[in-house]
């Protein structure tokens, strides 16, 4: 591989690489792992080469591991996604993300009379069809393509929360603290 | 969450379905039956709803139970920007049993989800009306003798058609066979199509109203074409009579063919159909008292037959 295109993203020591992301998906996949809200090095990467997808996108951040149920809500948006755990420079696992079940507060239902648009509440979208990413929400019915989800941008405490709840990785502030040295 | 709450049609196993219809059965022979003594029924009707809200308060009156509530939001903190959660948490630690529409879809799950009371779902913006369903099937029972295998004509705006959509659903158990009649622009959805096809249901289509197809049904249920889905006010006025019952259209039709409709109606069924023995909508609409009766008892887990 010439030098050039190793240069074009840093090599990570320890931490997450999420790789293969759709170009037009990277973004909407920043705003669902929140990782703005991190104070974690973090390198964001698009428009790359990719002998699979032509371009692609990649999201690479420092010492941090994501719970398997946060992370793989990235397929939502971009299923050819696989993510890299890094420990001293080497891969020491690499896996495809897994479209879950549920998607919990991350995607606004696109019907404006659905209560979850009007109430201070989390959205909830069963998956009716995993092949072409349909999801429906669980309150009003309405059917959305995954691909076209939009996406909530949730202010940062209940970003945490959601993360929290689905798994072992405190990144609550107090959690943050302590765990993400 | 209260187990016993009902949100949906699709939330009932064919076991229940057929377990109401015969409680219904039981309230019509004994409408009066006192079982209620104690219990306090909330009718939280966030949105105006004059027949479906009478028709649950006389239910509840009739088994003796009591009531609180409103028929206006417009009334009720929510007006002060009180949240739904808030309503329901609060008029919870009232009452045994929550009756509840509101003009939000998804409105009647979100409520469940926030409280251990009981809530039937009596209509939620253009998403589900579970009493609504359960009392077609009631007339149906009771007029054909059976559920399964009947010929089924829907007439009228198939595409938004709330009634039409949940009664298709909840037949599924039944092996109902549908004729589908309505113009191009409101047809029976895909995906409505698709969930008939993949249940087995079988369904023909058409855009005509012919004196076969009323011939060879067992139920036709009329529905009101409605002025405000059309963005031509020609193609309205093309297609509003074309699905026009009129008596002299029966003259041929089965014996036991019965005529439903969700009512209101405006010029869909001619009125010189009303005093054909075969018109029902009218015996529908209190069949609704008796499964009303039936869905509260059901929600408050009490036996009516001891």
């Amino acid at each position: 591989m010439p030098a050039n295109k190793q240069l074009a993203v840093a090599a990570l020591e320890n931490g997450t690489v999420i790789d293969h992301i759709p170009a037009d998906a990277l973004f909407k996949c920043v705003k669902i792992l929140g990782v703005e809200n991190l104070s974690k090095q973090l390198t964001i990467g698009n428009n790359l080469h990719s002998r699979k997808l032509g371009t692609k996108g990649i999201i690479k951040i420092a010492d941090v591991s994501f719970p398997e149920e946060t992370i793989n809500r990235v397929a939502l948006v971009a299923p050819t996604a696989v993510i890299n755990t890094i420990r001293d420079f080497a891969v020491v696992d690499k896996r495809p993300v897994q479209l879950p079940r549920q998607i919990v507060g991350i995607v606004r239902c696109s019907n404006p009379k659905c209560i979850t648009n009007n109430e201070p509440m989390r959205t909830r979208f069963n998956v009716i069809d995993f092949d072409t990413r349909t999801i429906q929400c669980h309150y009003c019915g309405v059917k959305t393509n995954g691909a076209k989800a939009d996406i909530i941008y949730l202010p940062l405490p209940l970003r945490y929360e959601a993360i929290v709840e689905t798994g072992h990785n405190d990144l609550s502030p107090a959690g943050r603290a302590g765990q993400l040295r | 969450m209260n187990q016993h709450s009902l949100v949906s049609i699709s939330d009932l196993s064919e076991e229940k379905i057929l377990h109401l219809l015969e409680q219904a059965r039981y309230f019509e022979e004994h409408p009066n039956h006192k079982i209620l003594d104690g219990k306090v029924v909330g009718t939280l009707f966030f949105e105006p709803s004059t027949r479906t809200r009478l028709s649950f308060e006389t239910a509840v009156n009739r088994l003796g139970g009591r009531i609180i509530g409103f028929a206006d939001a417009n009334t009720t903190s929510s007006s002060k920007g009180e949240t739904l959660k808030d309503t329901i948490k609060m008029v919870s630690n009232y009452v045994d049993l929550i009756i509840m529409r509101h003009h939000l879809e998804g409105a009647a799950r979100y409520a469940t989800e926030v409280t251990e009371t009981p809530v039937i779902n009596a209509g939620d913006g253009a998403n589900q009306h579970p009493s609504q369903t359960m009392l077609d099937l009631y007339s149906i029972y009771k007029t054909q003798g059976r559920l399964d295998n009947l010929d089924i004509t829907l007439v009228g705006d198939l595409k938004y058609g709330r009634t039409v959509h949940s009664l298709l659903m909840a037949m599924k158990y039944f092996k109902p066979r549908f004729r589908f009649v309505a113009c191009e622009e409101l047809q029976m959805p895909r995906e409505y199509k698709k969930f008939c096809d993949q249940h087995g249901i079988q369904y023909t289509e058409s855009t005509d109203f012919s004196e076969d197809i009323i011939n060879s049904s067992d139920i036709i249920y009329m529905t009101r074409v409605q002025r405000e889905r059309f963005t031509d006010r020609n193609e309205y006025e093309r297609v509003k009579d074309l699905y026009t019952l009129r008596n002299s259209m029966l003259s041929n039709s089965r014996p036991n063919l019965k005529i439903l409709h969700p009512l209101p109606r405006v010029n869909e069924i001619n009125p010189d159909v009303d005093d054909n023995p075969k018109a029902y909508y009218f015996q529908q609409a209190q069949n609704g008292l008796y499964m009303r009766e039936a869905l509260i008892c059901d929600a408050l887990q009490i036996n009516p037959k001891g």
